[in-house]
């Protein structure tokens, strides 16, 4: 008999971290394999299911970092008062840390782009010998937007860390500016073979790749994170579905090379 | 193994039948057709053989059967999910025409090849046995024969019906007894298949589709006016297999409620939409193109199998804006200049 992947199961909200007023951490029991960049689909029956990246994992737990902008999510944050939540999951290919170990990696993110690569980065900053160097452009909106600021001063002890908001009013830990205003200004050992990880809002992907290659990044060193709807994560339902690639099943995670052949 | 039964003696059969199997297969509906006086032809249980509709082309398809319109996957309380029951539990045997029993070829790829296999995909398909309905004609806007779907050898058995008589090859050695229980003849019996379409289409050879060109190309752009997104291509497609969730609650106890999935369209508002206000393929044009490249490229460029599409003819039976698939096939052949040509 098939194991049926549709039934959630249930797991306990053990601590929920705020960074913004609408968004936050939530730490959820868990105990199992899972990559940073797959994704579990967070249900709360009434309302449905929405899938979201795992922002962060322990033995015992996967943080899912969830923005309050939908039918799902609006109800976890405002109405939502139980000490759990239903599950299912994890689904997609996520991130293989060992691609990059001994390599010099950029990871360029953009706003609540940075929970599918928090759990990379965050492997990386603290074992920062297994990669050549480490740079980091995180880009939010405005001072506000900010997630993981926490994180965000551990890492920039190791790594070379860019934090720039597009409106920075007196923020003096940040930069301002585009993620991309930034990138030409980074010193690379070799650009031509640096690794660059990239995931954030369709048009902030779109356009800090037509960057990294105007400076020198070759396609194949390029990965890039996708965001669809996914009723199942099971390849099925067939929302997330461009040209032959289901995202749920073969992504969300994709080389630069292949991802750019999916074309809505 | 052939038989010959006359058809008054057919009842008979389904009788015998029916002790064992739910008999599903087109039936008509006097009076429910889409404009008046006209009837609707879709899928049924049978009770007797006059129930049989095997002379119209049926209009929807038998995937009802295996994945409903609306499918209960479990109920909830606050506590606890169940998981419901299949609507049906016996063994059934479902009449198909040739191009449908190919299509269940491509729904058994995606929902039990396709990554994870599907639970309640699983369990209805278990239980069906396909019976080949015998083509003799072909009918409007059918392209089986350009489709390489024209013919079946894979069956529990075939049904002809002509002069009087009914015409059964038997292939499934559990299925004989029935056939020897009521008055028949043994006799060597092929089922009939059509030869030749009027509907001709030219499939685009998969070395010559670049994306980059072809989802950009001037071609799709007819479709965004012309077409209304009303999904009923989908719909009325033998391969179409999108759903989406939908959760319910009851009135008289909010806490407690059940979640479905019900079918989807890729051609309807709101097949992409994210949270927060997102959305890809907003133009109708680009929805028809997602849709023509997945029945014609898409689908065998990741199973490596037959195309999608098996050329049923439906969607283009049923448009309301009379727009022909074949058609768009034969366009986008065009505009990549090349293939198969015969």
């Amino acid at each position: 008999m098939i194991k049926n992947e549709y039934i959630p199961f249930p797991s306990t909200i053990k601590e929920i971290i705020k960074h913004t007023d609408i968004e936050y951490t939530f730490r959820m029991s868990y105990e199992g394999e899972v990559k940073p960049g797959q994704f579990f689909e967070v249900s709360l029956p009434k309302f449905g299911e929405a899938p979201i990246s795992v922002s962060g994992y322990t033995n015992d737990s996967v943080d899912l970092t969830i923005r309050k902008v939908g039918k799902v999510t609006d109800e976890i944050f405002e109405n939502y008062v139980g000490d759990k939540l239903f599950l299912r999951g994890p689904y997609g290919n996520g991130f293989d840390i060992d691609t990059y170990k001994g390599e010099e990696l950029l990871v360029v993110a953009g706003g609540t782009g940075l929970s599918p690569v928090r759990a990379l980065v965050d492997h990386f900053a603290t074992n920062i010998d297994e990669v050549k160097r480490l740079h980091i452009v995180a880009g939010f909106k405005s001072e506000e937007d900010i997630l993981f600021i926490d994180d965000i001063k551990r890492w920039e002890k190791t790594s070379n860390l860019v934090l720039t908001l597009d409106k920075n009013e007196n923020n003096y830990l940040a930069k301002t500016g585009l993620v991309t205003e930034h990138l030409p200004n980074i010193s690379f050992d070799d650009i031509s073979k640096t690794v660059a990880v990239v995931v954030g809002p369709p048009m902030m992907m779109h356009f800090t790749v037509l960057k990294l290659l105007e400076i020198g990044f070759k396609e194949e060193n390029i990965w890039i994170s996708h965001e669809r709807k996914m009723c199942c994560g099971l390849g099925k339902c067939g929302h997330c579905k461009i040209g032959d690639t289901y995202v749920c099943l073969d992504g969300p995670v994709f080389k630069y090379t292949e991802g750019k052949l999916l074309i809505d | 193994m052939g038989y010959i039964i006359e058809n008054k003696n057919l009842d008979l059969l389904i009788d015998k039948l029916r002790e064992d199997y739910l008999v599903y297969a087109p039936m008509r509906y006097k009076g429910q057709g889409e404009f008046s006086d006209t009837d609707s032809i879709r899928y049924g249980e049978i009770k007797k053989a006059s129930d049989l509709e095997l002379e119209a082309k049926s209009e929807h398809t038998f995937k009802e059967i295996l994945m409903p319109i609306s499918e209960t996957l479990f109920y909830y309380t606050e506590d606890e999910v169940k998981v419901a029951e299949a609507h049906n539990t016996k063994e059934a045997l479902v009449f198909v025409r040739s191009c449908d029993l190919h299509s269940l070829s491509r729904l058994d790829n995606i929902y039990l090849n396709n990554g994870f296999g599907d639970f309640y995909y699983k369990r209805l398909r278990d239980k069906l046995k396909f019976v080949l309905i015998g083509c003799e004609k072909s009918y409007d806007n059918c392209f089986c024969v350009d489709m390489e779907t024209n013919k079946s050898d894979k069956y529990a058995f075939s049904i002809d019906i002509r002069d009087g008589k009914a015409y059964f090859d038997v292939q499934e050695e559990a299925l004989l007894k029935y056939f020897e229980s009521v008055e028949s003849q043994k006799a060597d019996v092929s089922p009939l298949y059509v030869t030749e379409n009027q509907t001709r289409v030219k499939l685009p050879s998969p070395e010559n589709i670049d994306v980059n060109f072809i989802n950009d190309h001037e071609l799709w752009r007819e479709y965004d006016k012309r077409c209304i997104g009303c999904g009923r291509c989908n719909f009325s497609c033998p391969t179409c297999t999108c759903y989406t969730m939908q959760d319910i609650f009851y009135q008289d106890n909010g806490k407690a409620g059940e979640r479905r999935r019900v079918w989807a369209s890729c051609m309807v508002d709101g097949y992409t939409d994210v949270a927060g206000g997102g959305a890809y393929r907003k133009r109708n044009g680009d929805r028809m193109r997602f849709k023509v490249l997945h029945k014609v490229y898409d689908y065998k460029k990741r199973f490596k199998d037959n195309n999608m599409c098996t050329g049923c003819g439906r969607c283009d039976d049923v448009c309301p804006e009379y727009i022909s698939f074949s058609n768009s096939i034969n366009k986008l052949y065009d505009a990549t200049k090349g293939g198969r040509d015969d």
